[in-house]
């Protein structure tokens, strides 16, 4: 067991030190030019020049890459292009944003997609079994960013229930301290009995967490369903039924427990994935986190913000990897023997 | 084993199917497999006589007639805020998406294969440096991936292609190099090994079309992804670049009429969805027909 994990947490240094090291030469390597971008096109040679050196741009590559290697580890991703401040502070105000999305999204996809699963898996073959798997594979072969225009276009324009965009009513000015907002409104109602953060935090969290939930939403209720077929046909099943056990006591306290492996392996897989589907829903959205800010950074190519925010995506996602393997082999003897 | 049966004092001969036959009875069973093949097929038929199909030229702009409704006299899909027609751009970007993908999907599944099946036979020191190199690019979530690489190459629709076949290499790597592990070890391989065959000829004529099946499940459900990678960039300005009559940024262009237009931002949207459902459909049948233990 002990054995195990350590064999993995061995393999995420190199694992991360070749993330950085690819990243790294990618965008060396892209065209264009930072100091042009910075200085703009009708910047001198001379400035050009000082500016690279500033910058170590005028070093050889290698010697750059191990002077990036030293910084990071030291958590300094170097400063961004176009508002001059550090990386890392800048990921730090924004992570939260981001993470507030992330689990609200999977909370809203692991509820519904497990409670759809199960009652597809009860009821086999049926009309409703039917029509959550198409459903559920309409989910899957959709693009996430147009899914969020339709609902914009739907609940925000035509009904006028959500907001298009943002985190907060703009007008409302919220004392931020963790800058999870559900968080702080949290506070605020009960500092002060104020609802309205609160409202406004949720009404805004709501659609942008819907589109991206989408697609795991459909995994896990497809996962849920073969799971749970699986656990259903087994011979311990029949035997609570015959004993005259109630059928939802069977199928939620008896068969769900053991069909939730996998159905936590994916939940976690695509949690990973989610922070890296921010990038399209917060783009829509307006949503002030990581994702937008890796696409205007990726726009306006600010390289050090570019690099920064998709080592520290990737990170993230390794990490959970990791986290969900831990716990598979944790409850699942046969992996570690492998 | 093929029988004989007397029928009515003949003798007839009942030949067992091929296993293609019984593939194809098998999909024909599947009614989503089939229904998937349709949508492809429709959307493949589109796709290559759009020229023939589409009431106008895709590009062609009438400024008096922007933004119409569907229905309008000439105009059965509406037009967009440049007064084109929306249905012979979905039908060009129904040709466009095919592109993608088989394009790539086929630079995946080459680089993918070759990887797979020199590392699973080679084995040994090759074998651990390319797969740690493959863990490394699986470190990477999918489309970010995609992202950095059109962001070095530059933001056009084929480097979008060639981007989104890179990052899918992974996949075909780890599944054919898992075949050649357990295909490598079957008698016909030493057979044929002891016969003189070459490593080369072993790997590719002898091993490799054992291990397609997989690959091939794996190929149908990677091109409804890389369409909707595609739509993804395009719409992050990564893809095609306007006036290209590409579904992601038919969609990206249509933000500023989610008050006015409906149409604009929903008939591309329908379009994709559909041609990946058709991939998914198809994919997952597939799947069930070549994995005897999901049969029931």
């Amino acid at each position: 067991m002990g054995k195990y994990i350590l064999k993995r947490l061995g393999l995420l240094i190199p694992t991360l030190l070749g993330v950085i090291t690819l990243v790294f030469f990618m965008i060396a390597l892209s065209p264009g030019d930072p100091a042009r971008v910075m200085l703009g096109e009708r910047a001198s040679a001379e400035q050009l020049a000082r500016l690279r050196a500033d910058m170590g741009l005028d070093r050889p590559l290698h010697q750059q890459y191990f002077s990036y290697l030293g910084r990071i580890a030291h958590f300094d991703l170097g400063k961004s292009i176009t508002t001059g401040r550090p990386v890392v502070k800048e990921i730090m105000e924004l992570f939260p944003a981001t993470m507030e999305l992330a689990f609200f999204a999977m909370l809203i996809a692991s509820v519904a997609g497990i409670i759809i699963g199960v009652i597809s898996a009860t009821r086999r073959n049926t009309m409703v079994d039917y029509v959550s798997m198409v459903g559920a594979l309409f989910g899957v072969s959709m693009p996430v960013f147009w899914l969020g225009l339709v609902l914009i276009m739907i609940f925000s324009v035509f009904f006028d229930f959500f907001p298009t965009g943002g985190r907060m009513n703009i007008r409302y000015y919220m004392e931020t301290i963790t800058n999870f907002y559900l968080i702080d409104s949290l506070i605020a109602v009960f500092k002060t009995g104020d609802w309205h953060y609160l409202g406004s935090a949720l009404k805004h969290l709501i659609l942008p967490a819907v589109a991206l939930g989408t697609i795991p939403l459909a995994i896990i209720a497809r996962t849920t369903r073969s799971s749970m077929l699986e656990v259903l046909k087994q011979d311990y099943v029949k035997t609570a039924r015959a004993a005259g056990i109630p059928e939802r006591k069977v199928v939620y306290r008896y068969a769900l427990k053991n069909a939730l492996l996998p159905i936590i392996t994916v939940i976690g897989i695509q949690f990973g994935l989610l922070l890296s589907g921010a990038i399209l829903t917060e783009t829509i959205f307006a949503w002030p986190g990581i994702g937008k800010w890796i696409y205007h950074s990726i726009s306006a190519r600010d390289y050090p913000a570019v690099q920064g925010g998709i080592i520290v995506i990737s990170t993230v996602f390794v990490l959970i990897n990791l986290l969900v393997d831990i716990l598979y082999s944790v409850v699942n003897p046969k992996v570690r023997l492998k | 084993m093929n029988e004989s049966l007397i029928q009515n004092g003949n003798i007839i001969e009942v030949k067992d199917p091929t296993p293609f036959q019984e593939s194809l009875h098998n999909l024909k069973q599947n009614r989503a497999a089939v229904a998937g093949l349709v949508i492809i097929a429709l959307f493949l038929l589109v796709g290559i006589f759009a020229p023939l199909l589409s009431p106008r030229s895709p590009y062609a702009q009438i400024i008096a007639d922007r933004t119409l409704p569907p229905f309008s006299p000439g105009y059965l899909l509406g037009t967009d805020d440049l007064g084109r027609d929306m249905l012979s751009r979905l039908m060009y970007g129904a040709r466009i998406s095919m592109v993608i993908g088989v394009v790539s999907v086929g630079i995946a599944m080459g680089f993918g294969m070759l990887i797979g099946v020199t590392s699973g036979y080679i084995g040994g020191l090759y074998d651990k440096i390319v797969m740690r190199l493959i863990d490394i690019m699986l470190a990477f979530p999918y489309i970010l991936l995609t992202i950095v690489i059109v962001a070095v190459l530059g933001p056009s629709l084929f480097n979008a292609m060639v981007a989104i076949g890179i990052s899918q290499i992974p996949r075909y790597a780890r599944l054919v190099r898992a075949s050649v592990l357990a295909e490598k070890e079957n008698d016909y391989v030493t057979a044929e090994r002891s016969l003189g065959a070459s490593p080369l000829s072993l790997m590719f004529v002898s091993i490799l079309p054992n291990c397609l099946a997989p690959v091939s499940v794996q190929a149908t459900l990677g091109v409804g992804e890389a369409i909707l990678s595609s739509a993804a960039l395009s719409f992050l300005g990564l893809g095609a670049q306007p006036p290209t009559p590409e579904w992601g940024l038919m969609i990206a262009s249509s933000r500023e009429f989610i008050t006015n237009a409906w149409w604009i931002v929903t008939f591309p949207g329908l379009a994709t969805l559909f041609a990946v459902l058709g991939f998914n459909l198809f994919g997952d049948g597939l799947r069930d027909i070549l994995d005897p233990k999901l049969r029931d």
